[in-house]
């Protein structure tokens, strides 16, 4: 066993998913299958090989220091699904 | 013949001698989706108003003899690509209603190059699959058989490219999203070198893995697209300054004297044999061709599928955190905390795939995971470049087939996402060590379903892969066929 | 039992460039809400970020002024969690190869100098601002602030006192706003300090569990805080208590900490490297290109303002507050060849001239060399020191030169003995009672003739000749 339910329960908290019970079910053993695969990784010898981050070896990818025009709040704001006109609004956070 | 199953440099030619309008190329193409679309479901959303302004100015500009690569051709683009003022959705509830205030580059790049854009075509939801069953706005069918997946996620710009309802189009590729449903449909599909093209406006999946590239109906108009799609781009960060060399340069090339590198990992014993068969033959075009080809060894091949499957949802988990319904996109109703909100917008806006992938992702990334998983497929992937970098260096190209199977039923593998995962095994390799490839349609299952072979290159040798996908496609006697629809 | 606090400190500053770190959006302060955003800070789906020179440049001077060690490798991570001021779910930010690590700092009160440990310096972006309703249902997010360019300063836990701590904050302060990369605002939050404090007993080894301090926005309010939270947790732990390792809130009106516990969890940030970016390198040559164009620092010019002008490391703590005054007070100070003067008039008239008028040092409207000549006017006897303040005011009003003033205003000091000699006659048999007086034994009348003399002579005669001609013929009657 990989992955208990309490661990998918948590990770679905993290990843700010909700799962019925029948859905963390089914997670669980996907889950443990797919987990179990990843198992064949332990049978490679990667002692001192560097973890390939980028595909590339590009450094130094920087840009000057200048404004470009912004859309301007009414475009921004465009999609927003809830907005006063001004701001984005969501749900209270409660602190 | 209808002028929807010309190729681009056909219609380009046409145009240019003034026998056909780009108008009426387009309308052909929209009359052909009219026909056949309701069936395939290869669209999301078509963009009739904008092709029609395009293809009407394309017309002005030939008139007045100002011809770019792409003037007046209907080109479809998979609906993972940022259209200012155009729906984008990425086969998505999340994104149903959000209209992007941007162009992607390589969108912009095609709209300076003349090109019409027909329409955002069907895609596995945030290209998270293999078999264009998870979108959001339903399946796209396989226009050689309608019960049959086209293959994705790119499966609708696949379909639509051989069903004709375009004259080519746009995909995106991260672990043979392009090249898989290419060789399902029956067409060319190539996923550029990683950084060859811009990938700013390409709604992440995979940072790391994603690419953007054509499809096309043969490996000349694959060039022309090329041509267009590639080059820097100062807002990625990601793509090369490379020069962008003329692809259509090395179309008649050949490859004698090549050596042609065939992994006996691709080839083992259980194999699909009528995949075999027809990569078989493709082998035999390529030696009489005067090219060598030579056993080779892609020693880590077999652990691409784990390493794939932590690195991508890993990478996915983190560029869908965006969607939380605060600044665009779908948001549910209710919800009395800002918590609920974001968990019941999240649950209900993506579908299954894309919250598994999620779930596998936050995983792998998570306090305690993370050198078990991330660090260790990261490293196992520097040796799976390695294996290609090693490889290289004694042959010109690799040939693999593109999938274990021809396309399989709609419905058959969705039930069971490890074994839907293991059929992208020929594909994933490439992406993981960020080199190119392309398939090519070289045969027909007993059922009549296109097979396609794959052509792998190193490093920004684009032109190379296209000299000899052209080289292989002039001289392999494949039977022309058209499917059903 | 004597408890003794372990506190470090972490400061975001963020950076005085003019576009964000990550795209071309305006910096600028107080704009309408939304209205400096973009897709790309937006976080909106395809965009991707693209490296600012700048903040890089701006991030090694403050690592090369904090003597850290530069790591010629940078790279970036995303530090992945929820909030609704963050846009994409993750901010970019820099985890296992951060800019710089192992600086450290010389901080100064109460008349020693102690050395705080820099951990690491790493480059990061602003998230926006979100606006909760007291009384209502929903939070307001303005997303300008998002993707502003910050620094990270972490300290080492090094000290041992509130003082300590707010002391080390000033210096931090200080050197960012000397530098030029940062204004310093707390107000505007352009500077902002979180603070990491446990309590031990004196004399041992371990650290006690620490809580992490939030929420406080100015200097003061730092070391309100801390001295509550010391005394919190040493009241804990002598009732029996265990500190809990928690983040709390610093509330300024009830001047105490609240648990945020139960309301924010542990955040797992699943850091992994930004696939987005790429590494910079930062080479010996452009570290020497920042190394060069790095103004003297305020301690280094401190020091050394006490040892070329002779002037006590009061007044060399004053002139140095800003870059702009030290350098004004040096023009003076050669100008002149009289630093001590030189300091008492900047430090004087000039800086409540400033205070008063509430304007910028920049914007001075005596020039340092005009100032220099009227103090040489003092010191080759032209005008007396009282009559200088005149020329002073005059100087500032008018924006004229101290000679032009004075010759103008008739105001040159009247050395002439001859003249003296007239008016102190004068003066004397005007004041025959006070003359009666002083001859009685009241010899504080000294200072009354001395005072309708000056008043005689519009505060013009030479005080030194007065005294002389005055004792004199006082002495002659």
């Amino acid at each position: 066993m990989k992955i208990t339910k309490k661990e998918v329960e948590y990770v679905a908290h993290l990843a700010r998913l909700d799962c019925s019970e029948e859905e963390k079910d089914i997670f669980t053993s996907q889950l443990n299958d797919i987990l179990g695969y990843m198992d064949i990784l332990n049978t490679v010898e990667t002692a001192g090989v560097e973890p390939m981050n980028h595909a590339l070896s590009l450094e130094n990818i920087l840009r000057e220091d200048e404004i470009r025009e912004s859309l301007g709040a009414e475009r921004a704001l465009a999609n927003a699904p809830d907005s006063d006109g001004e701001y984005f609004r969501v749900t209270r956070v409660i602190d | 013949m209808s002028l929807n199953e010309l190729t681009v440099h056909d219609v380009h030619n046409k145009l240019v001698t003034g026998e056909v309008t780009a108008v009426e190329v387009l309308e052909a193409v929209y009359d052909r989706i009219d026909a056949v679309d309701g069936t395939i479901n290869a669209y999301i959303s078509l963009m009739k108003e904008g092709a029609y302004e395009a293809a009407e100015q394309a017309d002005r500009d030939l008139s007045e003899g100002r011809v770019k690569p792409l003037t007046g051709i209907p080109v479809a683009i998979k609906d993972i690509l940022s259209t200012e003022g155009v729906r984008t959705t990425c086969g998505s509830r999340m994104l149903e209603n959000f209209i992007p205030p941007y162009d992607a580059t390589v969108i912009r790049r095609m709209k300076e190059a003349g090109a019409v854009l027909v329409g955002k075509t069907n895609m596995d939801e945030f290209a998270m699959g293999s078999s264009n069953e998870t979108s959001y706005f339903g399946v796209t069918r396989n226009p050689w058989d309608r019960n049959r997946i086209p293959g994705g996620s790119s499966g609708g710009s696949a379909a639509a490219v051989n069903a004709n309802e375009c004259i080519a189009a746009v995909g995106s590729d991260t672990g043979g999203s392009i090249r898989q449903p290419a060789a399902h449909c029956g067409v060319v599909g190539l996923k550029p070198t990683y950084g060859r093209v811009s990938r700013y406006g390409l709604i992440a999946f995979a940072s790391s893995l994603d690419q953007v590239g054509p499809l096309t109906k043969d490996v000349e108009d694959a060039a022309v697209m090329m041509n267009v799609l590639a080059g820097h781009d100062a807002a990625d960060s990601t793509s090369v300054p490379h020069p962008v060399p003329d692809y259509r340069e090395n179309l008649s090339r050949g490859i004698e004297g090549w050596t042609v590198g065939i992994p006996r990992e691709y080839f083992i014993e259980g194999i699909d044999p009528e995949i075999k068969a027809a990569v078989d033959g493709v082998i035999a075009t390529v030696e009489s061709l005067g090219a060598e080809c030579r056993d080779i060894s892609l020693p880590h091949s077999r652990y691409c599928v784990a390493v794939y499957y932590i690195i991508a949802p890993a990478e996915a988990s983190s560029n869908l955190a965006r969607y939380d319904g605060v600044r665009y996109g779908f948001r549910t109703s209710g919800g009395d905390t800002l918590l609920d909100s974001y968990k019941m917008t999240r649950s209900a806006g993506f579908g299954a795939e894309v919250k598994r992938r999620i779930m596998i992702g936050t995983y792998s990334l998570s306090a305690g995971y993370y050198d078990a998983y991330y660090k260790k497929a990261s490293q196992v992937r520097a040796l799976i470049k390695k294996d290609f970098d090693d490889a290289f260096r004694s042959c010109d190209i690799i040939l693999t087939p593109t999938t274990p199977t021809p396309a399989f039923r709609i419905g058959e593998k969705v039930d069971d996402p490890l074994q839907m995962y293991l059929t992208d095994i020929f594909t994933l390799s490439i992406n993981l060590a960020g080199v190119p490839a392309l398939s090519l349609p070289c045969g027909y299952s007993t059922d009549g379903l296109p097979l396609g072979v794959q052509l792998i290159a190193h490093h920004f040798q684009e032109d190379k892969l296209i000299q000899a996908a052209a080289a292989v496609e002039s001289h392999l006697p494949l039977e022309k066929k058209r499917p059903g629809i | 039992m004597e408890y003794e606090p372990i506190i470090g400190l972490e400061v975001h500053a963020q950076l005085l460039t003019e576009s964000k770190i990550f795209c071309g959006c305006s910096t600028r302060f107080g704009a309408a809400p939304n209205s400096n955003t973009c897709p790309i800070c937006l976080g909106m789906p395809g965009v991707l970020p693209v490296l600012n020179r700048t903040v890089v440049e701006y991030a090694i001077k403050m690592a090369l002024a904090t003597h850290c060690r530069i790591n010629r490798v940078n790279s970036f991570a995303r530090k992945n969690y929820f909030y609704p001021d963050l846009p994409k779910g993750y901010q970019i930010s820099q985890y296992a190869e951060p800019l710089a690590e192992k600086g450290h700092i010389d901080i100064e009160y109460d008349g020693t100098r102690k050395t705080i440990g820099i951990t690491r310096i790493h480059m990061e972006e602003d998230a926006g601002k979100s606006i909760h309703e007291d009384d209502g249902d929903y939070t307001y997010v303005d997303l300008n602030r998002t993707g502003v360019p910050l620094i990270e300063i972490v300290s080492e836990p090094d000290m041992r006192s509130p003082a300590e701590g707010a002391a080390y904050l000033r210096r931090l302060h200080e050197i960012l706003v000397y530098l030029e990369i940062c204004d310093g605002n707390m107000e505007e939050g352009s500077f902002r300090c979180d603070a990491n404090v446990s309590v031990r007993p004196r004399g041992t080894e371990t650290f006690g569990t620490r809580a992490e301090l939030k929420n406080m926005n100015s200097f003061r309010n730092v070391q309100l805080a801390l001295d509550y939270e010391i005394e919190r947790q040493i009241d804990c732990l002598e009732s029996g208590e265990t500190v809990i390792q928690e983040t709390r809130l610093w509330d300024a009106q009830g001047r105490v900490t609240h648990s945020m516990r139960g309301k924010e969890e542990a955040h797992d940030y699943r850091y992994f490297p930004e696939p987005d970016l790429v590494p910079v390198m930062i080479s010996d040559n452009w570290i020497n290109d920042v190394k060069r164009g790095l103004p003297e620092l305020p301690l280094e010019k401190r020091d050394r303002f006490v040892r070329e002008y002779g002037i006590p490391s009061y007044d060399a703590g004053v002139l140095t507050a800003s870059r702009a005054l030290a350098d004004y007070f040096e023009v003076v100070a050669k100008v002149t060849g009289q630093p001590k003067t030189a300091s008492n008039w900047v430090m004087g008239s000039v800086l409540a001239s400033v205070k008063e008028e509430k304007i910028e040092v920049e914007k001075i409207p005596v020039s340092p060399d005009a100032l220099g000549d009227m103090i040489i006017a003092i010191v080759d006897g032209t005008i007396s020191g009282k009559i200088a303040k005149d020329v002073f005011d005059a100087m500032w009003q008018t924006g004229k030169s101290p000679r032009v003033i004075i010759e103008e205003k008739g105001l040159a000091q009247i050395d002439d003995t001859g003249a003296v000699d007239a008016v102190v006659n004068e003066v004397l048999i005007a004041h025959p009672m006070q003359l009666a007086e002083y001859q009685a034994g009241k010899e504080k009348l000294f200072g009354f003739f001395v005072g309708q003399v000056m008043k005689r002579t519009q505060g013009k005669a030479n005080p030194q000749v007065v005294n002389d001609i005055l004792k004199k013929k006082l002495s002659e009657q």
